[in-house]
């Protein structure tokens, strides 16, 4: 039977939780271990030790300081698991686990604490990726803002999986597995206050297991090039693909998801979706002859339910002098009148304009 | 969605594209045509209209982008502002990155311990008074007549709510002064004058008829989706055609012929005309607005003793040339080197709806 937390430790985070003492172990036992218990992690070890798996290894870190920490659709916790799953899956890495680390303000409420290490487990226990280490700091207060997080994880890559956006070729089909601005958006509305009502939530979810059934249902080398286009969107993400393979690439606005109300507020306060960040999207660029069946296999996934084909790949235009000024790696869009205009990288936070 | 997906539909695109294409390709000559609003500027290359277009119509872009046209002796007045021990600042977003005369930004200040909030209405900044009771909420009011309306509102409820520590520094602006200044200008050779909605939702279309008359220049109000601008474009067409110079309203939707009443008595009640300094364009008399002595201890410039002052542009930046429609983005020997939107050294570059920002952006084939 769990002990009652509430009644074991103070309220909120104190120094004394990251002097390693005592109150470390305490915080340490009653919270972490209890929540997040594995045979790795219980040993309580300094360092994890993995037994000997077949394959290359992918290892990826990421740091989280997502405010506000709690929104509609996550926490900084689902996204500090979702969000490192995902950069494994993106080279095609089956996720074998993760570390935590943790940097909390003095004063942070143990109830809010409390909250995300069970969204934490919640995530890993859906997505079948444990935590196998930890760590945890406390900084005085004003030090740092609440909570930041810190996730590592490794991953294995099966030996026919080559995955990288060099790797895009001419002709590719782009697929985007869902709405894109979702998470950007909610976040946005929140920071500012805007009590913009409706069912804006973040799409944070994990992606690897949409990616392996991908893999599995084509042949090897088929898929060419996994991306999540987390901050920066669409838009940032395909130009650093184009700018890594050297190719054209061009989407057209009709054939991109977004959800009505995110569209709706996009226009409200002036932004643009194609720079909004997704926690819970991947960009595949598929060989031509593939593209039905890959969009298919996304479509039999809950995370790919709403994929769809949003554009191409080319080597460009024929005319020479184009070619030359770097047009052949440029991403343009085709917007929903038939025009075209190019897509740039985004540049500084997207704000909100005044009129 | 509603309201929206409507005035982007692609048929109808279509059929006002055909019809613009006939009436200018009957007129036979070029057609110089200012859109006024950093909006419309946005919008047009936004939709991919700008490539669309047929090739007599040449767009320029006007003076109506609110952050480009804030002088940087206003920003560095603002900087100051914001370093004042006790002071917050509550700032519109796109006002966060634009430097003032030695290169610094609000965001540099922030960097540097300075307390701002960006905020989306200046309600947001009194309520901040509010939560900060031994802070001195300080305001910048930036912003053309659309903005100011409420802007006075916030003020009489400062007034009415006995709420001290909340002051604002007015640099707002009115549209006709610098258009009546620009348009006097023969060289600049307009043919027409694309009028700004948002603005017109407050002042009426009616405000432009002294336009009409004192430089024979065709006015279209507009609204912001590609039909609007279209529909906008197609009946200034007809006008230089048949050489007429009227006003006429393509945003009935939103815009009356006469002004918002309610809205001007606002500003009535709190502003009052003053001369105005413009980035580019230097001081235009009776172009701005004050706030009125009984509201002074509202008004940051007295409570703070601040002197504004006298700047320079930076050296090789052409945004005053670009504001007043003399030249393009493209032939400044900064724009997409030296001054791109992460390192913007002009304020056309700085705003999203700016014409050098804009430009980069999305390309400039045309």
């Amino acid at each position: 039977m769990p002990k009652d937390l509430t009644q074991e430790l103070p309220k909120t985070i104190l120094l004394d939780h990251g002097s390693g003492g005592l109150a470390s172990q305490e915080l340490i036992s009653s919270l972490f271990i209890r929540h997040l218990d594995n045979r790795i992690l219980s040993a309580m070890e300094d360092s994890a030790v993995i037994d000997n798996q077949p394959g290359r290894i992918a290892f990826t870190t990421d740091s989280y300081v997502v405010d506000p920490i709690f929104f509609p659709g996550g926490d900084i916790g689902t996204l500090a698991v979702h969000g490192t799953i995902n950069d494994l899956a993106m080279r095609g890495a089956r996720p074998i686990g993760l570390s935590l680390a943790l940097i909390l303000e003095e004063g942070l409420p143990l109830a809010d604490l409390e909250r995300i290490i069970l969204s934490i487990r919640d995530a890993t226990l859906a997505s079948g990726v444990p935590i196998l280490t930890g760590d945890t700091k406390v900084v005085p207060r004003g030090k740092a803002d609440k909570i930041f997080i810190n996730t590592s994880g490794i991953g294995l890559v099966a030996e026919d999986v080559n995955i990288t956006s060099i790797n895009a070729r001419a002709g590719d089909k782009i697929i985007l597995s869902g709405s894109m601005g979702d998470h950007g958006i909610t976040i946005m509305t929140r920071r500012a206050g805007i009590a913009l009502d409706g069912n804006l939530r973040s799409d944070s979810m994990a992606l690897h297991t949409l990616v392996q059934r991908l893999l599995t249902g084509l042949p090897a080398g088929t898929v060419h090039t996994l991306r999540d286009p987390t901050r920066g969107g669409v838009a940032t993400t395909l130009c650093e693909i184009a700018g890594s393979c050297g190719l054209h690439i061009e989407i057209e606005e009709n054939l991109i998801p977004v959800r009505p109300e995110v569209r709706a507020a996009c226009e409200i306060l002036g932004l643009d979706p194609l720079y909004l960040a997704n926690e819970g999207k991947c960009l595949a660029m598929v060989a031509p002859e593939y593209a039905d069946q890959a969009l298919a296999l996304f479509h039999s996934c809950p995370e790919g339910a709403e994929a769809a084909i949003i554009g191409t790949l080319s080597s460009g235009t024929n005319d020479a002098k184009s070619s030359l000024s770097g047009a052949s790696r440029r991403v343009t869009l085709k917007t929903s009148i038939g025009g075209t205009r190019v897509i740039t990288p985004l540049h500084g936070a997207p704000l909100p304009r005044i009129c | 969605m509603k309201y929206v997906d409507e005035f982007r539909d692609p048929v109808l695109t279509g059929h006002l594209l055909r019809e613009l294409a006939a009436t200018t390709a009957a007129i036979a000559r070029p057609l110089r045509i200012m859109e006024v609003c950093g909006t419309h500027t946005m919008a047009i290359f936004r939709s991919g209209l700008r490539a669309l277009l047929p090739p007599e119509i040449e767009l320029i872009s006007g003076p109506g982008c609110p952050i480009c046209v804030t002088s940087a002796g206003h920003i560095d007045t603002f900087l100051e502002m914001a370093e004042l021990p006790g002071a917050r600042l509550a700032v519109f977003g796109d006002l966060f990155r634009v430097p003032g005369s030695k290169g610094r930004t609000l965001a540099d200040a922030r960097a540097r311990g300075a307390k701002i909030d960006v905020v989306y209405s200046p309600t947001d900044a009194l309520d901040l008074a509010r939560q900060n009771p031994d802070e001195l909420m300080i305001f910048p009011g930036i912003g053309f007549e659309t903005t100011t309306p409420t802007i006075a509102a916030t003020i009489l409820t400062a007034s009415q709510q006995n709420i001290d520590n909340f002051v604002v520094f007015s640099t707002h602006k009115t549209m006709l002064p610098p258009l009546m200044a620009l348009l006097g200008d023969p060289s600049l050779g307009l043919d027409g004058l694309l009028c700004p909605g948002h603005v017109s939702t407050i002042i009426g279309a009616s405000a432009y008829l002294p336009l009409t008359a004192a430089n024979h220049l065709a006015c279209v109000v507009s609204g912001f989706e590609p039909t609007d601008i279209l529909q906008a474009l197609i009946l200034m067409a007809r006008q230089i055609k048949e050489n007429r110079a009227e006003v006429e309203n393509a945003y009935t939707r939103a815009v009356n012929w006469e002004c918002n009443a309610r809205a001007k008595a606002m500003v009535d009640t709190i502003f009052e005309p003053a001369d105005m300094e413009w980035r580019g364009l230097g001081v235009i008399p009776g172009s701005g607005l004050a706030i009125q002595e009984r509201f002074a201890r509202f008004d940051a410039q007295p409570r703070l003793s601040l002197v504004v002052p006298d700047t320079k542009e930076p050296a090789g930046c052409l945004c005053g040339q670009i504001l007043k429609g003399i030249t393009t983005p493209p032939h400044c020997p900064l724009f997409g080197r030296r001054c791109t939107p992460a390192n913007p050294i002009g304020p056309c570059m700085v705003s999203s709806e700016g014409t050098c920002s804009a430009w980069f952006a999305y390309g400039n084939e045309k």
